[in-house]
């Protein structure tokens, strides 16, 4: 719109241009990640509110104290394993931006190499979840409906803790699973050279919002099962 | 998809003031606010649970984990490049979530405390240290357990 009028007012809603000089589809992927952010926010806060209900709760620094090989070393190391996990995110989220700041410049390969790079922390991180899981699983006997870890007041376990756990730490990793897909999918496209065909990254654009918004969940949900 | 052509100038335009240097001063100050967050979490870890310094810490951490969010939704999604009223369509419903939390987080409180008064066997098996040792599975108190909810 080269020829854009001055006023922004009146004009704003006159139709045939975006409003909030936003395209569409990205639009549309801001409304649809605020949806997204209510259900994860009702299951956090769901948890929430069933921890200040009760009167013991496991205390997580001695259910989450391992990590690849703990039982060779004999060491265990609370939170260890989990910031490894939380830094993979970080990193694969600046290499998404880093892909989206390199659509704008119209630099293909340089989108390529950086979504790469975020398609394997991602998958790294599943992979990690997937450890979490299973050990949780085999060694301690963690699942939906058990509670083998007793409450840091000496009481059995709340039956709730692995409940939460698993239902809210699995919906997130599907989030980081589906995003690892679209991201796969991006890439794919990339390397047709189909965004260079269309003349703008946007989709890329796109993609990174729903990739930052897995690691902006993830703050969340570790900063509640694993620190407070 | 003609519509595309009619933003592409509009997003190559300065919606996207961010650069790289900007990235990487953002990056630093997410990894700084989560290794201090590790700091402070190692750091009550053998605190007493009750203790007002514990839950002063976790007041703290959640301090900067709002931080953390602001940033990750300002500079990396560049919600804070666009126009201020697409930011207040985002941001004004997120701000539900402040009396969502105080409202659920208080009644869940407010449950446990109602819960304790008026049912005494309730409160004296639920924090009545009998578990037999830590991690161990004792078999006779898991109906016990199923009876609760």
């Amino acid at each position: 719109m080269a020829t854009t009028t001055a006023t922004t007012a009146p004009k704003m809603w006159g139709g045939g241009k975006s409003p909030f000089n936003v395209e569409y589809g990205k639009v549309m992927m801001w409304y649809f990640l605020m949806s997204d952010a209510f259900t994860f926010g009702a299951f956090l806060i769901a948890y929430g509110t069933t921890r200040f209900s009760a009167n013991g709760w496991p205390d997580p620094n001695k259910v989450f104290r391992s990590y690849p090989l703990s039982d060779v070393f004999h060491k265990p190391l609370p939170l260890v394993f989990v910031s490894i996990m939380t830094f993979i995110l970080i990193v694969s989220s600046v290499t998404m931006v880093i892909a989206v700041q390199a659509g704008h410049a119209m630099d293909r390969k340089k989108v390529v190499r950086n979504l790469v790079w975020t398609i394997i922390g991602g998958l790294a991180f599943l992979s990690c979840q997937a450890w979490e899981w299973t050990h949780l699983k085999l060694d301690e006997g963690a699942w939906w409906g058990t509670h083998p870890f007793n409450n840091s007041n000496g009481t059995i376990g709340h039956q709730d803790f692995t409940n939460f756990f698993f239902t809210i730490t699995g919906f997130h990793g599907f989030h980081v699973f589906s995003g690892v897909i679209i991201n796969i999918v991006m890439l794919i496209k990339t390397l047709r050279g189909d965004f260079d065909k269309r003349g703008h990254y946007l989709m890329i654009e796109k993609a990174g919002l729903y990739w930052h918004f897995v690691d902006l969940v993830w703050v969340f949900v570790f900063t509640c099962f694993y620190l407070i | 998809m003609e519509q595309h052509t009619t933003y592409s100038d509009v997003t190559h335009a300065d919606t996207h003031g961010g650069g790289s240097k900007e990235i990487w001063r953002v990056t630093i100050i997410l990894s700084v606010l989560t290794i201090v967050e590790l700091l402070l979490g190692f750091w009550m870890m053998d605190m007493d649970p009750e203790s007002f310094l514990k839950h002063f810490i976790k007041g703290v951490i959640v301090v900067l984990m709002l931080a953390k969010a602001f940033y990750i939704v300002a500079y990396f999604m560049h919600l804070g490049h666009e126009i201020r009223n697409f930011i207040m369509t985002v941001a004004v419903p997120m701000g539900l979530f402040v009396w969502f939390i105080i409202a659920f987080l208080a009644d869940g409180n407010s449950f446990k405390n109602l819960r304790n008064e008026y049912n005494p066997e309730y409160k004296e098996r639920t924090t009545t240290k009998k578990a037999p040792a830590e991690n161990e599975e004792a078999a006779p108190k898991e109906e016990k357990k199923a009876e609760q909810q």
